[in-house]
This record gives C-alpha cells, structure tokens and sequence, in this order.
C-alpha cells in the first residue's frame, strides 16, 4: 500500500496548503488502492476518476498560485450514494432508482465542494438505507475488510468499508438509526451522528424525515471533527436546518475529561452485549476515569422501548416518503405497455423497483398508520418519542454524556440474519434512542473481540457535539493499525473471484 | 393478533406495491413477528403523555412568497421515464368506457 494513504486527512490536507504534497498525487493514490482492493470489498457504486483528478488539479493550482484554502482541500472523499451530486447516478442502492441523474446537488455536497474537496465516487448502502449491514443493496454486497466473510454494518456499509480498507482518508453518510455509528463500530472507524438539523438534508433522498441526518466518518475523530465542521451550518433549503451553530469542534479535540461525569446507560434491553464487547467497553471506561472522568451508572428507564417505538415512527414516514417513486417523475417504469392504467403500472414498477427490507417497511407502515390501528401503534410511538426524550433531558442535568457499546454484537457472517429481520433490527439497540430525541451521538474504535472491532457510543446533549469528540479523542484506538499487514489484510488484494 | 396474507395483500394494494404470492407468504408471518414485538409501545403510552411528531419543538419556517430562479424544465423532466411536449407523460388514468 501507498504510504501517502496511511495520513490523516488533517495531515493530508495541511502537507496540499504547505506545498509538501498535492491534491492529485493523494488522489491518483487513492484511485489506485480503489483499484487493487475494491473488486473484493465492494464499496463503490460508481466512480468519477476523471473529474476528481481535474478538481484535484485545480485546487493544486490555487495553492501554487498562493491562496489559502480551508483545512481540508485537496482531500479526497468518498460519499453515500444517498446525496444528489450532479454528473454521477444517485440510486439510494435502490433498482427503482437505476441510473437516475439528479438535476442538482445537495447542500452537502455543494459545502464539500467549496471547501475544495474531492469526490472520487459514490458509495454502497442498504436500499433506500433501510438495513444494518448494506445485503439489501439492489447492487452489490459490502464486506468488512476485518474478514471479507463478514458484513460491513450499514446502512452505510460501504462508507465504512472504504475507510477501514484506506481507499478514501474521509467519507459522508447518514444515520436514521444508526446508520452512520453501527457500521463505523463493526469496522473500526470513527462515526457521528450530528444533532438533527445540524446538517442540511436538502438533497439528500428521505427515509424517515424526522429521524435522518448527515454526518461524517473518518479514521480518527479531528478528521471526522474537520469534515463535520466543513459540512454544517443553516441551509434555507431545509426547513429543519438548525439555525444555532455547533460549538468549535476541532477545538474540542485534545482538551480531555478531566472532571466530567460520564453515565453509563443501565438498560437498553434486549439480549444484552456479547462477552467480548462488554470487555472492550469496560476497558474503555476505566481509559476514561485514567483521564479523570468518574463513571456513574445512569437510569433511563424508556430506553427499552426505543427500539419497538422506532419500527413504528420510522416505517410510518417510510411509506409516506417512498411514495413519491410511482413512475412519472423519476426512476424506472415497468409494465407500460399501452393497455394498463397508471394504478396498475405504479403497482408492477414499486413491485419489481422494491426489495424486500423496503417492502416490508412500506407495508409496515402503511398499517400502523391505518384507520383503527393509528393510536395504538403510531400514536403510541410518539408518547415514546416524548418518554425517550425526557430520560435524556434528566439524565444530561447529572451526567456530562451518556456512553454505551454502539452495538451489542461485533460484525457477524454475511447473510447470518437476512430471513430474521428482528434479529437484524437489534443492531441498531443502542443508537436508535438519539435518533428519537434529535441530540448529538458518535462512535469511536476502542479494541478488538475475536479480531473483530469493538465500538463505543457517546451520547451528548442536542448542540453539545463538542463532547463527543473530546471523548472520543481520549479513547480511540488506532485499531486499523493492526489490520494492515495481516493476511486479512492480504485478502483484500487477491483477485475477484 | 395475527396478520394473514389477505390482509397483508390488502395493505400492499394500498401502498401499491405488487407483491408475488411467494413474496405474500413470506412477509406476512414475519410482519406478525416484527408487529408483536412493536404492540409494547403501549405499555407505557399513557392518556398524559404528549405526542411528539419530531425531535426538537419546530415551529413553521417561511420564506417570502417571491420569484427566484429554480432549475429548468428541460433539467426537472430530465429523469423521467416518459415526456411528452416538455411534461410528464403518464399511462392512462380514466378507465375506458
């Protein structure tokens, strides 16, 4: 491997504004290792070689002829191929979308771009990001370069996954439940979940409104910090956008725990974490009280219930969001044939553009929002939505965050749980509550279970996203370190079978 | 509760979705999983417990009703399946006498 690619993005970025390194030589080095490992991870979607390479050249040329640029120009990234991005497809991972050329960008996108970043592709995820490990891609599967056997978490498997094999130092996603935390914990890398409305959704295609977020992933957490920072701020396209900034970010980095009270959640329920997640977890906090945390055990009694309250919210505006594919606007028509009526067409398209995981969800939340049904399982929801929410408010006047493994398991075998979607649902046990109240949460690489990573979850108030990172920058551990060289790390190069 | 494959089937019209019968009895059971396991929400869903639609207390947000430039035609219809004299071409709608 290019030795260029084991640099941070921060280092990336400041040898490209001091002259020590361009934009198209990182870049050229990433497409290369795109090129060697990718036929066996399965990350990228697409790819968009030519322009990047020109926008590398570009932002060379305004560093040679003496401007200043932002702390991150001239790096490459790799982003979800959830974000409208002109000039590439945006599928969602979805058949229904196949091909499609949105006809603007999202604001995110747009932000990367004036800060002179460089898109190098689109990547995989679960359809429509309805999933925890990136198989219900219409496309192809993602593997975790930790063992090709076994899955890349998701629904942003494939941001996860490029990371972990350095094909990018940075990628973007996003997290409804999860998506952005349970893939970075089972692959080693750092992930977060801004507060909602932090980062724009304008363009970014709708799972479940109220729930989604864009967010960063990165091998370390000033990288991830840099990118968030990069990304944020109010955005008139979308009228959830926050208006109140986020505290400095990459400020918070390095400045510790010393005297912070950090809560560990009692119950999420469930099966509760698998032997060697609990191990690294505790080991993690004991870091954190050698830094001078004190760790206190934390009630939030409703937790248990998030998970239940959350198949019901998110299915819900699921079904009201994916309505808008019924073959006239965008996106494939099948069965058009001059006899069958708009109904019938609409039908046979969502019927053949759909996959499973998407189809359930659609149906489940068409009947929790159907007449007779609607308060019992919707409105019941909600009330939990407001019980979750007030456990955190209650719980953030004692403590200064609340940590958690980020999944109860470490990554498991490919097509393990496809025909269980409840046992796949329980992967996302432990971040789904933040998504519910809208605060700020990240997770960060702190050991190994069976040569597997092991991720840690730290939840902060809603605009106090500055604590996940001066926690994280405590604990995290170079895990990646350890798989370069090893012959998991060999297999990445063997030739596609 | 059980939820039988009739039933499923009448909410995939709703949501038109065309499901194959293999695709019926396969998602039926599993939705009566996943339903069961959800019911428990109202276990704790009591008459004093408010709502809540979204994460944070969001209010409506307006802009002033003003003429700004937006994409073209030519780029909105650009990803349709079918256009016809710079619309969206759609199959009939109105059932034949």
């Amino acid at each position: 491997m290019n030795e260029l690619l084991k640099l941070s993005a921060a280092e990336i970025g400041s040898k490209i504004a001091a002259g020590s390194l361009t934009s198209v030589e990182i870049t050229k080095a990433c497409f290369e290792q795109i090129h060697a490992v990718d036929a066996q991870v399965g990350a990228f979607l697409c790819l968009d070689e030519e322009r990047a390479l020109a926008a590398a050249a570009a932002i060379d040329a305004r560093i040679a002829a003496g401007e200043k640029l932002g702390p991150l120009a001239g790096v490459p990234i790799g982003v979800k191929d959830i974000f409208c991005y002109q000039g590439l497809p945006t599928t969602c991972g979805s058949r229904i979308l196949e091909g499609w050329m949105p006809p603007y960008n999202s604001t995110v996108v747009d932000r990367l771009l004036e800060a002179g970043l460089v898109i190098v592709g689109k990547l995989n995820m679960d359809e429509f990001a309805m999933g925890s490990s990136t198989e219900t891609s219409g496309y192809q599967l993602t593997h975790n370069p930790w063992n090709l056997g076994y899955i890349p978490g998701g629904s942003s498997g494939g941001c996860a996954a490029a990371l972990a094999s350095y094909q990018v130092p940075l990628t973007l996603g996003t997290d409804t439940g999860g998506s952005i935390r349970q893939p970075a914990s089972v692959t080693g890398v750092v992930g977060v979940k801004p507060t909602y409305g932090s980062n724009s959704r304008y363009g970014v295609l709708a799972m479940a409104s109220s729930l989604d977020v864009p967010g960063p992933f990165a091998r370390n957490a000033r990288d991830a910090a840099l990118l968030q920072e990069v990304i944020s701020g109010h955005d008139p396209m979308d009228s959830t956008s926050l208006v109140s900034e986020l505290p400095g970010l990459t400020d918070a980095v390095g400045k510790g725990v010393d005297g912070w009270k950090i809560g560990v959640v009692k119950e999420f329920g469930g099966d509760g974490y698998q032997p060697g997640v609990e191990s690294a977890f505790k080991e993690a906090l004991a870091k954190c009280e050698r830094a001078g945390a004190e760790i206190v055990e934390v009630s939030c009694p409703h937790f248990d219930y998030a998970l239940a309250a959350y198949y019901l919210i998110m299915p819900s505006e699921v079904s009201s969001n994916l309505a808008r594919y019924d073959s006239v606007r965008y996106g494939i028509r099948v069965g058009d044939d001059g006899t069958r009526s708009m109904e019938e067409v609409m039908n046979l398209t969502r019927g053949a553009g759909f996959g499973e995981e998407v189809k359930r969800r659609i149906i489940l939340g068409t009947y929790a929002l159907s007449a007779g049904y609607y308060d019992a399982y919707y409105g019941s929801a909600q009330k939990v939505r407001t019980l979750i929410q007030q456990d955190f408010d209650a719980a953030f006047e004692k403590v200064d965050v609340l940590v958690s493994p980020t999944s109860p398991t470490v990554a498991w075998k490919l097509g393990e749980r496809m025909d269980d979607p409840l046992a796949m649902y329980k992967a996302d046990l432990c971040t789904i509550p933040s998504n519910m109240a809208g605060n700020s949460a990240a997770s960060f690489p702190i050991g190994l279970s069976d040569g597997l990573p092991v991720g840690f979850q730290v939840m902060a108030p809603a605009l106090a996203d500055d604590r996940l990172y001066r926690v994280g920058a405590v604990l995290e551990e170079p895990l990646l370190d350890s798989l370069v060289g090893t012959s998991a790390w060999d297999a990445l190069y063997e030739e596609a079978k | 509760m059980a939820l039988s494959t009739d039933e499923v089937a009448r909410l995939a019209a709703l949501a038109r979705v065309d499901l194959s019968p293999e695709e019926l009895a396969k998602l039926a059971p599993q939705l009566d999983v996943i339903l069961d396991a959800v019911a428990r929400v109202s276990e704790i869903a009591g008459d004093d417990i408010k709502p809540s639609s979204h994460a944070f207390e969001i209010t409506n947000v307006f802009r002033p009703d003003e003429v700004r430039p937006s994409i073209s035609q030519e780029a909105a219809l650009s990803g349709a399946p079918a256009e016809e004299d710079g619309k969206f071409r759609v199959p009939r709608i109105l059932e034949e006498d």
